[in-house]
């Protein structure tokens, strides 16, 4: 029987995968590769878009191997990427222009200032369901076309392309130069400041607002829905679904109704709630958007709360202060001590995101005396993923009115038994990690799946979902109250670091930089 | 007897070079003074950089003996990286087989479990990370044993405690077991620790061959086992099959 397998390929901030799943969405292959990070000023963070396609380029026909199958094998692709990440491309060479900015990126910090005290700057939100905020696209699309000579003009013409990471790769799978689909989908469009959240298409007074010419812009599609057939890497694979990796994570762990929520926790950790047919606006400082759209049926929102740092935490202890060889070590390295110690870490190294988005705080380490040891910095490095999702989740319960009664957990990191029972204490309900710790790539391979009939419906896919582990509230109430309060203490301490003007390095490649 | 290998002579002799003097040299200056080409020397050095014998400075890309080297005897893979490692052939082993999966590691005369994941039903069960099981009465520590002949020994000369009437309590018998299993390549143990339970367990090889762990289900007798209680051959191929996938992320040969 042909069609025994979906791909999915996730395009991550670190890495890229490419993953097969069975009719079961049991795992038949992985295979990955890292990419490079740029860092080429303080705040700047660039992916080389070419490095990342060409990762994809051996991923896939390796992944095929491995599972001993070829193309006919697969029903369809589903593709999941980091989400907000900018690439611009020659249309008719296929080379970007200059890196890609990664969603970390703050380079857009001033813009964004002064795009905020503009006539129509409080319309933003109530379009697009996001905060003005250097996170999202289109101030990196605007930098780009402030920062590159004759390069607005181009986009005019739509010479020049703009996309997300699956955008890219999609554009390059089916042909690239030669005749490429440009599209994106509802999700990923979702998070560009640039797409009306009530029509799910480019909303006009938005690209007015931060002067973004639509020629350059990709079609908007549902998530499910044949984009076309690669006829590049391996050709003749059905690229039937879109869905920004933590709209896949979401999808993969089955919240399919409203109120069902997930985390997943990678280099940035994501909280997402489904909340049904109806978008949510927050008064909380979450962010609104789309959590998936089935084909021609009606989009389903979620609020979200992402949080910048946490796993990249881990990934500075490592790199940065060389304190430990690899990630999971720093368990190893927590269990040398009791507790932290008195020690706190605020990882606000891009500013803070949900639900405090102050881009001009600072990370900050905190309380050191010298009974600190490296045990306790490993702690506190842990401590801070829990106390930034219980910030988010307490946003979450005031602006759905609901108390969340679990937390469906996934990612890298829930392979940190010492951090998912400390996420357990501070929430104080049940942490629960699924089967599937790859729901980012299954969401993927889920979405695909269903847009050619090879899963027949939700509730099939639901029967999918076992609980693999499950972490207990531990944690007496009177010590979660006061560490609670020490963690938002050592929150306050980091606002207000970065000064509006030369606090930073100057940037004399930003002539634009006045005011 | 076949004589010596020249590529393992060639890297003590690399180890001995950095051992002296300020103990950080380029790979030129090492292939100059073994007098090898320069792509052998790098060859070696990237092979012992691979088992973290050596280390590479990244600034200035000179060599230096590694930190594994000062840490030979003590465990050198982390049990928590192990267990990140095996996170997603672990849980593939427990939707393939419907069964609660472990991994564990040898810790002072027991198996540690280092991961667990729960068996597919969703019923109540409890994490289990951080017990002790018996090395002689599993399946997990029965595969620990058969590839480790020191703790074998150790484990034969203190008593044997009996959990049930079918443990192995004798050291003949447990000899035998663990050849057995060496063997077949994989290891049971049916209602010798726990009434009515049974396991299947495998070995989790890092680079070299070296057993680093091992992988294996557990669940009631008459799910493992089939006729005359023979634990059931599919099972145990899935369970092969699941440390066969971790052993090749962790670099071991195929």
């Amino acid at each position: 029987m042909a069609h025994r397998y979906v791909m999915a390929i996730d395009q991550g901030t670190t890495s890229t995968r490419c993953i097969l799943f069975d009719q079961r969405a049991r795992l038949v292959s992985v295979v990955q590769r890292e990419h490079q990070q740029h860092f080429p000023k303080p705040g700047w963070v660039e992916h080389d878009a070419v490095e990342i396609w060409r990762n994809v380029d051996r991923i896939v026909p390796r992944a095929l191997r491995e599972a001993g199958i070829d193309a006919s094998d697969v029903a369809a692709l589903g593709i999941a990427n980091q989400r907000e990440t900018t690439v611009l491309w020659d249309r008719h060479t296929g080379t970007p222009v200059g890196h890609a900015l990664v969603w970390q990126d703050t380079r857009t910090d001033e813009l964004v200032r002064e795009l905020g005290q503009r006539p129509g700057a409080e319309e933003v939100q109530r379009r697009c369901g996001l905060p003005l905020s250097t996170y999202f696209s289109a101030p990196r699309v605007r930098w780009l076309l402030d920062h590159t000579p004759g390069l607005r003009e181009r986009a005019a013409r739509g010479d020049v392309l703009f996309g997300t990471m699956e955008t890219w790769l999609i554009w390059n799978l089916t042909g690239g130069p030669d005749g490429g689909a440009h599209v994106t989908d509802v999700t990923n469009a979702s998070r560009t400041l640039l797409m009306n959240l009530g029509t799910l298409d480019w909303d006009p007074e938005l690209l007015a607002f931060f002067g973004v010419p639509r020629a350059m812009l990709p079609e908007i599609r549902p998530s499910t829905d044949v984009h076309g057939t690669t006829r590049r890497v391996v050709p003749g694979i059905r690229i039937a679904a879109t869905l920004g990796d933590q709209h896949a994570a979401l999808f993969g762990q089955t919240c399919f109704a409203p109120g069902e929520a997930k985390c997943t926790y990678g280099t940035g950790s994501f909280l997402l709630m489904n909340t049904g047919a109806e978008p949510v606006h927050s008064g909380h400082g979450l962010l609104t958007t789309v959590a998936f759209k089935l084909g021609d049926e009606p989009a389903r929102y979620a609020l979200e709360g992402p949080i910048a740092i946490t796993g990249s935490l881990v990934q500075w202890f490592r790199d940065g202060l060389g304190l430990i060889r690899n990630a999971p070590e720093i368990e190893t390295l927590a269990r040398t001590v009791a507790d932290n110690g008195g020690c706190y870490i605020v990882p606000a190294f891009s500013g803070l995101f949900a639900p405090y988005w102050r881009s001009e705080a600072r990370g900050i380490i905190v309380g050191l005396t010298s009974y600190i040891t490296k045990g306790h910095l490993a702690r506190a490095v842990l401590e801070a993923t829990g106390w930034q999702t219980r910030e988010v989740v307490d946003a979450m319960n005031a602006d759905s009115g609901l108390a969340a009664a679990n937390l469906k957990v996934d990612g890298g990191m829930t392979a940190d038994n010492l951090l998912m029972q400390f996420v357990a204490d501070v929430l104080d309900v049940p942490v629960m990690r699924p089967m599937h710790a790859e729901t980012v790539s299954l969401g993927a391979a889920y979405a695909a799946g269903l847009a050619v009939g090879f899963w027949p419906d939700l509730e099939g896919l639901r029967r999918n979902w076992h609980r693999a582990a499950q972490w207990l509230p531990q944690m007496p109430a009177a010590r979660r109250e006061e560490e609670y309060a020490n963690w938002r203490r050592a929150v306050e301490l980091t606002f207000g670091w970065m000064r509006p003007r030369g606090g930073g390095p100057p940037d004399p490649r930003n002539p634009g930089d006045k005011n | 007897m076949p004589g010596p290998v020249q590529s393992i002579e060639r890297a003590a002799a690399i180890l001995r070079l950095l051992a002296r003097g300020s103990g950080r040299l380029g790979v030129g200056e090492i292939a100059a003074s073994l007098e090898l080409a320069k792509g052998t020397a790098h060859g070696i050095l990237r092979t012992l950089q691979g088992v973290g014998f050596v280390e590479q400075d990244r600034a200035t890309g000179k060599y230096q003996l590694g930190a594994a080297l000062l840490h030979l005897g003590s465990s050198y893979l982390d049990v928590n990286e192990l267990r990140s490692r095996a996170l997603n052939w672990a849980d593939a082993l427990a939707a393939r087989s419907g069964e609660a999966v472990r991994i564990g590691t040898p810790l002072e005369g027991s198996v540690l479990v280092v991961h667990h994941v729960f068996r597919p039903d969703d019923t109540l069960q409890t994490l289990e990370v951080g017990a002790l099981l018996p090395l002689h009465a599993t399946a997990l520590g029965k595969v620990l044993l058969a590839y480790d002949a020191d703790l074998a020994a150790r484990v034969q000369r203190g008593p044997l405690e009996s959990f049930t009437r079918r443990t192995l309590v004798t050291a003949p018998a447990l000899t035998r077991a663990l050849a057995a299993v060496r063997d077949a390549g994989w290891a049971a143990d049916v209602e010798e620790c726990v009434p009515g339970e049974a396991g299947i367990a495998a070995p989790i090889r890092s680079s070299g061959g070296l057993v680093v762990g091992a992988i294996g289900i557990s669940g009631a007798v008459e799910r493992l086992c089939g006729a005359r209680s023979r634990p059931d051959a599919t099972l145990a191929g899935h369970v092969r099959d699941a440390a066969r996938a971790v052993s090749r992320d962790l670099g071991a040969a195929r």
